[in-house]
């Protein structure tokens, strides 16, 4: 006890991806005293994660954003930088209980904007627990961390164009990608990609009309069947089309799109839109005064709508409410192109049956789908709180965070795991130094 | 081989680039069971950012440590398996 530090600030943005850059570099440069917070060592979300290190090859926007964010941390009264700090509770108003290497901390705000980014949507199938099968972006990021994939064999599967990402990034990393199993309906692909005309997402554009980069096929209709060990390699059966397709590959990158990081929102008490999509005002304000929300928290729909959200709210939460509006038209366009990703990556029925009831849907805790169901057979839990006080599903060290969203995609259950603090995993000294958040 | 650094991974060294974290280190000597789960399954990373838990090994003697997102130091300890 009694090691508590405190820091004090006007406005406290939790996450550094494009939304907390943009937030936090406006909100300084409109002469606020801001706090930028993220649980990585460095600035760019997981998007533009190493983007600063030449070797990942730069990204122009993440480039000008950086660079943006080292300008407004420069000089005193700049933007404080609190990284490898993880917020882990909402002890009381405008304050949050955060843990970093240098033990426990209180941040205290008068606004708060939210910018926590999304993770990747896992859903099970027979072998979607065996080490060599990760996430699609779960992949680029032990890459980018120093995982050497030269001359490795991956077979990329699920669902959004952060597949084609995925698979360029790691083709030219040196890995070989035979081909980008998409299970989104080919009709909706065209016509998705036939809208991107006026994106800046031309590798995308061009890779989906052409059905693939140079020596990599991009099938839509196509998802994992089943993954399994076969001679210290993978064995991938993929459904294409009517046909199915076995594999040898080294890793299997697999992710179903992406859902928002909630969990703090719902902490903050902050209103949903829908499941999954924090509900804003014209300046990203929630239904909670002073709190903002920013990024893919109100809808997924990538780096354009989260940087001019984040201005967006930065702005709204300096004072600067009446130069937000000029910023309105971009993010028109933005919202436009969410509802269309959207509607064209809608996850097929189909998926919801690949797992039989023996597969492990809680990877924590190791419960079975079939745990899940009641009775006769064909009822399950209605809602994902009474599945983990039932069964332990969604009860460990991941608080639900992989099976949530699985379940209630493939069950149609209400994702309602009550967010208690901590919301990760915190040190016992961290809730002792707080006197228990 | 850039820069690199000796980890000592379930008690015998190794030598991994000093630019990479404790996951990256652990699957680049081959090592893919980071930990074994409560009905006795292998498992490895899956999110790679820090949120699905399942990467967690010992670093120098203290359990549950999320692999993916500790940066190698020289001299590092790391049990896997747990």
């Amino acid at each position: 006890m009694g090691e508590l530090r405190r820091e004090i600030f006007d406005i406290v943005i939790i996450g550094a991806g494009p939304a907390g850059m943009a937030a936090a570099a406006t909100a300084c440069a409109a002469g606020a005293h801001a706090a930028l917070v993220d649980d990585n060592g460095y600035a760019g979300g997981q998007i533009w994660r190493r983007a600063n290190n030449a070797r990942h090859g730069k990204s122009v926007l993440a480039t000008r954003w950086i660079n943006h964010l080292q300008r407004s941390a420069a000089g005193s009264g700049g933007l404080a930088r609190l990284q490898q700090t993880r917020v882990v509770g909402m002890p009381r108003a405008n304050v949050l209980l955060a843990e970093s290497e240098r033990g426990a901390l209180e941040i205290h705000y008068d606004k708060l904007i939210l910018a926590t980014g999304a993770r990747e949507l896992f859903l099970p199938f027979p072998g979607w627990t065996h080490p060599r099968v990760m996430g699609a972006g779960g992949l680029q990021s032990l890459v980018k961390s120093g995982l050497p994939i030269v001359g490795r064999r991956v077979i990329v599967a699920g669902s959004g164009p952060l597949l084609l990402a995925v698979a360029n990034y790691l083709r030219h990393a040196g890995a070989i990608v035979p081909l980008i199993a998409e299970q989104a309906h080919s009709a909706e692909i065209l016509r998705f990609a036939a809208g991107l005309a006026r994106t800046p997402a031309k590798l995308l554009q061009a890779a989906l009309l052409r059905g693939g980069l140079i020596g990599t096929r991009y099938c839509a209709d196509a998802w994992p069947l089943r993954a399994q060990e076969s001679g210290g390699r993978l064995s991938v059966t993929l459904q294409i089309g009517k046909r199915r397709r076995v594999e040898t590959a080294d890793y299997l990158a697999c992710g179903f799109g992406l859902v928002a990081n909630v969990e703090l929102a719902a902490l903050a008490g902050c209103k949903f839109a829908r499941p999954g999509c924090v509900a804003v005002d014209d300046c990203q304000e929630t239904s909670v005064k002073h709190v903002f929300a920013a990024g893919e928290l109100t809808g997924i729909g990538g780096v354009e709508k989260a940087i001019v959200e984040g201005q967006i709210a930065g702005l709204a939460a300096a004072g600067r409410t009446t130069q937000t509006a000029r910023l309105f038209g971009n993010r028109d366009a933005a919202l436009a192109f969410t509802a269309r990703l959207e509607k064209a990556f809608t996850l097929r029925p189909e998926l919801k049956t690949l797992a039989g009831p023996d597969e492990i849907i809680c990877r924590c805790e190791d419960v079975t789908l079939g745990q899940l169901t009641i009775g006769d057979g064909d009822q399950t839990f209605h809602s994902l709180h009474d599945a983990k006080l039932h069964t332990r599903c969604g009860m460990g060290p991941c608080q639900g965070r992989i099976c949530g969203p699985a379940v209630a995609f493939i069950t149609g259950a209400e994702n309602d795991l009550r967010i208690r603090p901590p919301i990760l995993p915190a040190r016992v000294a961290t809730l002792a130094a707080d006197g228990g958040a | 081989m850039p820069d690199t650094v000796v980890i000592i991974i379930n008690g015998r060294p190794h030598q991994v680039a000093e630019q990479s974290t404790v996951a990256a280190a652990l699957l680049t000597v081959g090592e893919t069971l980071f930990r074994t789960s409560v009905s006795g399954q292998g498992r490895g990373p899956l999110c790679g950012m820090g949120i699905c838990m399942e990467c967690r090994v010992e670093i120098d003697g203290v359990p549950a440590r999320l692999s993916c997102q500790t940066p190698v130091r020289s001299g590092m300890e790391v049990r896997t398996g747990g």
